[in-house]
């Protein structure tokens, strides 16, 4: 049997995920995490804050969350059922950050969870700056040319 | 003696597994083999602070279950072949630290207890070993976090993805000659595999990556 034959069998032999079901509970636990954001967003709004700083507290306050969510080991079990819908906010991110952390105690402070603490977000920082870098300096020259 | 038949190593006198151990962890223990395993841990950490140290704990156990049944010490094992997932075996290197028997560590990922079987045969076959002892063993917990993510990560299981067994097997070999082998599993032949690249790249689906070897050297038909 030829690589591509066999690439195509095993493709086509392979259970699916189901697609529309994994859409709709993703949206609703995507929902719910930014309607949560929402409403800690008008509460600190109501308590004083500005918006700039409603905003940031209201993203702390996602992480801290995400993060104990993620030591009771409960976060993986939203996520089973989520989906993306757990990894796209905020509190995915946090949770790439803290599992690995908790996972490599073991190792040592340094060895263990300082070495290993990144390397689920890792590649997310390093293209998320490489990129805001790229942006800028496209925006910079559009404006030095005077189109913006 | 051994002889070779096309590629099968054939053993003349066919060693015996005289017997045998096996334990597992909680889910395991729920499956549709609980009652065959010898025992069942339902604190999978069995007590250890990490998971590499439960999984060599796992593989101690089994293979003195193993010798209980015997009724050996380890004295009278004159070789371990033993493997697991971990890098530098490290699980079964620990499990057998400090008892004093000549060891091999084996890397083969899933064929690793057949190819400690294979090894531990070879070697009793050619006489140079009265008793082997032939184990494996992995943990769930510690080869997510070698092969695959975090435990508390919550990333999605793809449907073809592998759950890895928390156990760990042992088997302890003798001659099939001067011996009662009433009743035992005997290893008559054996056949190493050859690398079959098919070029499945996906991770999370093994049993494809692993399927066309089985074909290749006959032990399963591939259909037309």
């Amino acid at each position: 049997m030829k690589r591509k034959d066999y690439n195509t069998l095993v493709q086509s032999k392979a259970p699916a995920s189901k697609l529309l079901l994994n859409f709709c509970k993703a949206f609703l636990v995507g929902g719910l995490i930014c309607t949560l954001g929402q409403i800690l967003f008008e509460i600190y709004g109501k308590l004083g804050a500005d918006e700039d700083n409603a905003k940031l507290i209201t993203s702390i306050s996602l992480i801290l969350i995400s993060a104990v969510l993620t030591a009771l080991s409960l976060y993986d079990k939203i996520a089973k059922f989520g989906g993306a819908g757990t990894l796209v906010p905020i509190t995915g991110f946090a949770n790439a950050v803290v599992s690995p952390a908790l996972d490599n105690k073991p190792e040592g402070k340094i060895l263990g969870t300082g070495v290993q603490m990144f390397s689920i977000a890792g590649p997310v920082i390093v293209y998320g700056v490489l990129a805001a870098n790229l942006y800028g300096l496209i925006y910079y020259i559009l404006k030095v040319l005077k189109v913006m | 003696m051994a002889i070779l038949l096309g590629r099968s190593i054939v053993y003349e006198n066919a060693p015996m597994i005289s017997f045998w151990g096996a334990c597992v962890g909680k889910k395991e223990g729920e499956g549709p083999f609980a009652e065959k395993f010898d025992k069942v841990f339902e604190d999978t950490t069995l007590g250890k602070q990490a998971w590499e140290e439960s999984e060599s704990e796992l593989i101690k156990n089994a293979a003195e279950i193993a010798l209980a049944k015997g009724k050996w010490t380890w004295a009278d094992i004159d070789c371990i072949f033993a493997g697991d997932l971990l890098s530098q075996c490290i699980a079964s290197s620990y499990a057998f630290a400090g008892v004093g028997v000549n060891y091999c560590g084996l890397y083969g990922a899933c064929s690793t207890m057949a190819l400690a079987l294979i090894n531990a045969a070879n070697l009793i076959e050619c006489g140079a070993a009265a008793r082997t002892l032939a184990t494996t063993g992995s943990h769930f917990c510690s080869s997510e976090r070698q092969f695959r993510f975090p435990l508390e990560y919550g990333n999605q299981r793809a449907p073809t993805a592998q759950w890895t067994v928390t156990g760990a097997g042992a088997a302890i070999l003798e001659s099939g000659k001067n011996h009662n082998c009433k009743d035992k599993v005997r290893i008559r032949a054996a056949r190493f595999g050859e690398i079959t690249d098919l070029g499945v790249t996906d991770a999370n689906n093994m049993g494809a990556a692993m399927a066309p070897v089985s074909v290749r050297i006959g032990y399963i038909k591939e259909r037309k």
